[in-house]
């Protein structure tokens, strides 16, 4: 558990892992005149804010590239980021955004980003909410890469749900597709309680601070009327802190991309796509097999 | 156990009341608000707070609501009577809806004494063990290291009157059966681990919060990691 506040050789991290952008928290997380210290993939990065101009500085001072998406505010340790992904939503009317706030929690950023893929546990980690153990199976589904956008795709999911968002009134089949378009973020789309033919959005923005060790950011995109940003907000920090006890005791505390290191079951379709994906993209960090290397 | 029902039975139908529960869904002193209130199955109306990330608390509206900008508060149904802090919350609830007397024994002056001690003791707990877990969960700032000894400090008190009391063949904190004593202390017990405090160290806590958690009624909150 000690935690190494020197900045490794940034040689250690990945390709893939190292190219991406990454989410800090939301711009009113960081308040005018602010100077605060974060971490990002185990480097010291400042974030300050004077008036309305934000900068970001990474090791050696270098200045970081800085955008403003998605409720949140991103930088990248890479001079040459990869694009960060789009979600077309974020555009369409009527959608209320809810950012729920950054939380911390002890494991590796991969293993929230599967855990979040991963239906099966719905109904005892979230029981009588997102699940109930009566029907506790995972039915059949598809799992398929968007080769051009290199992103991975879960559709046709299905589970039954007794509260499936806060403004559900009843226990219904739940319909489910799952986007895995960054190492590091997840995003699922959910059969609108309020319309039958939308789709509402949760989605995690993982900052990962050190191998074991990841802020989470969170965000809602939904129709609904009826509740209160508030009452959104809590529904989804609910959910979020059953999982975040999960997550502290899975061990090992990093993803292990070997399939012969965990059993998966048929349920678990999306998270071997991820893990071979990570595989294939190179990525180490986070990962039992940077443990290997290091 | 048959006996710790008793509070429970006394009051058979569901209670609607006008009262409103300045709530935070991730509260451990809204949680033990919450869960005496379903214990006296009592309905009560919530007003969630956005005490994080928007630190609602911290408002001026709020602070109109309680100057101390903490949570939780209970607004009575005349509608203007608030009461602050959850341990003044227990009481009023217990007083008010529990006629058993089980709950807040007020017709037994030396049982009354022990469970106010305790009462006044969940602040020790909350203090230490609440800090440590806003700073690992929320990222708020405090001396991490401090914070969790404080939190062993009070746990390995906790763990001597539990052992204390099992010698003697009692269950609870202030006697044969639950009172607001346990009620009040065990939130901030129970979710020590999420602010990396280790309360697996001490077995006769663990014992009293799975005997707490098999209380009829009894609901977790999440965080809430009983073995
Ligand atoms: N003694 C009070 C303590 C209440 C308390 O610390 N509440 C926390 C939330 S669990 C809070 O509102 N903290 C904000 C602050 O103290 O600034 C009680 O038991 O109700
Ligand atoms: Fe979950």
């Amino acid at each position: 558990m000690t935690r190494t506040t020197i900045d490794q050789p940034e040689m250690r991290i990945d390709p893939f892992t190292y190219a991406h952008w990454y989410a800090l928290g939301r711009k009113e997380d960081f308040p005018e005149g602010c100077a605060l210290n974060t971490r990002l993939l185990s480097h010291s990065i400042g974030i300050r804010r004077d008036t309305d101009i934000m900068s970001i500085t990474g090791p050696q001072g270098r200045a970081l590239p800085i955008q403003h998406r998605y409720g949140h505010v991103w930088t990248s340790l890479s001079d040459s980021p990869r694009p960060l992904f789009d979600i077309p939503e974020f555009a369409e009317p009527g959608r209320r955004l809810v950012t729920v706030g950054g939380v911390r929690v002890r494991c590796s950023g991969l293993r929230a980003v599967e855990n979040f893929l991963d239906m099966a546990h719905f109904p005892f980690v979230h029981t009588d909410i997102l699940g109930v153990t009566e029907h506790a199976e995972v039915k059949k589904y598809d799992v398929k890469m968007d080769v051009e956008k290199d992103e991975i795709w879960a559709t046709q999911c299905q589970f039954f749900q007794p509260v499936a968002a806060a403004a559900s009134v009843a226990g219904d089949m739940v319909h489910y597709q799952y986007r895995v378009p960054h190492p590091h973020s997840v995003i699922l789309y959910k059969s609108c309680p309020v319309d039958p033919d939308a789709w509402d959005l949760i989605g995690l923005f993982i900052q990962p601070l050190e191998e074991e060790e990841c802020l989470v950011h969170s965000f809602l995109l939904v129709f609904d009327d009826n509740n209160t940003d508030t009452a959104l907000l809590h529904f989804q920090q609910n959910i979020f802190l059953q999982d975040r006890v999960i997550l502290e005791n899975q061990v090992p505390a990093r993803l292990p991309l070997d399939p012969r290191q965990e059993t998966p079951t048929r349920a678990d379709a999306s998270s071997i796509a991820y893990r071979r994906w990570l595989k294939r993209n190179g990525v180490t960090w986070s990962t039992t097999r940077g443990a290997e290397i290091a | 156990m048959i006996s710790s029902n008793a509070p429970c039975l006394v009051l058979v139908a569901q209670k609607w009341s006008d009262m409103k529960l300045y709530d935070y869904v991730l509260s451990g002193n809204c949680y033990k608000v919450r869960l005496l209130l379903h214990f006296l199955d009592i309905k009560c109306t919530l007003e969630p707070v956005d005490f994080y990330p928007g630190r609602a608390h911290k408002s001026p509206s709020f602070r109109r609501i309680n100057p101390l900008e903490q949570l939780p508060v209970l607004e009575l149904d005349d509608g203007k009577t608030r009461i602050c802090d959850s341990q003044a919350i227990l009481i009023y609830l217990a007083h008010k809806f529990d006629p058993s007397r089980h709950w807040f024994p007020v017709n037994e002056p030396e049982k009354l004494g022990c469970v106010v001690q305790w009462l006044t003791f969940a602040n020790c707990i909350t203090a230490a063990s609440s800090r440590a877990r806003l700073h690992d969960m929320l990222g708020y700032t405090c001396d991490i290291t401090a914070a969790r000894a404080h939190a062993h400090r009070a746990f390995r008190h906790l763990e001597d009157h539990l052992c204390h009391q099992e010698f003697n063949g009692i269950n609870w904190l202030a006697g044969a059966q639950p009172t607001l004593a346990d009620v009040a202390c065990f939130p901030y017990t129970c979710l020590a681990g999420d602010g990396g405090i280790d309360i697996f160290i001490y077995p006769a806590i663990q014992r009293w919060l799975r005997r707490f958690a098999t209380l009829p009624r009894f609901h977790p909150m999440p965080g809430i990691n009983i073995r």
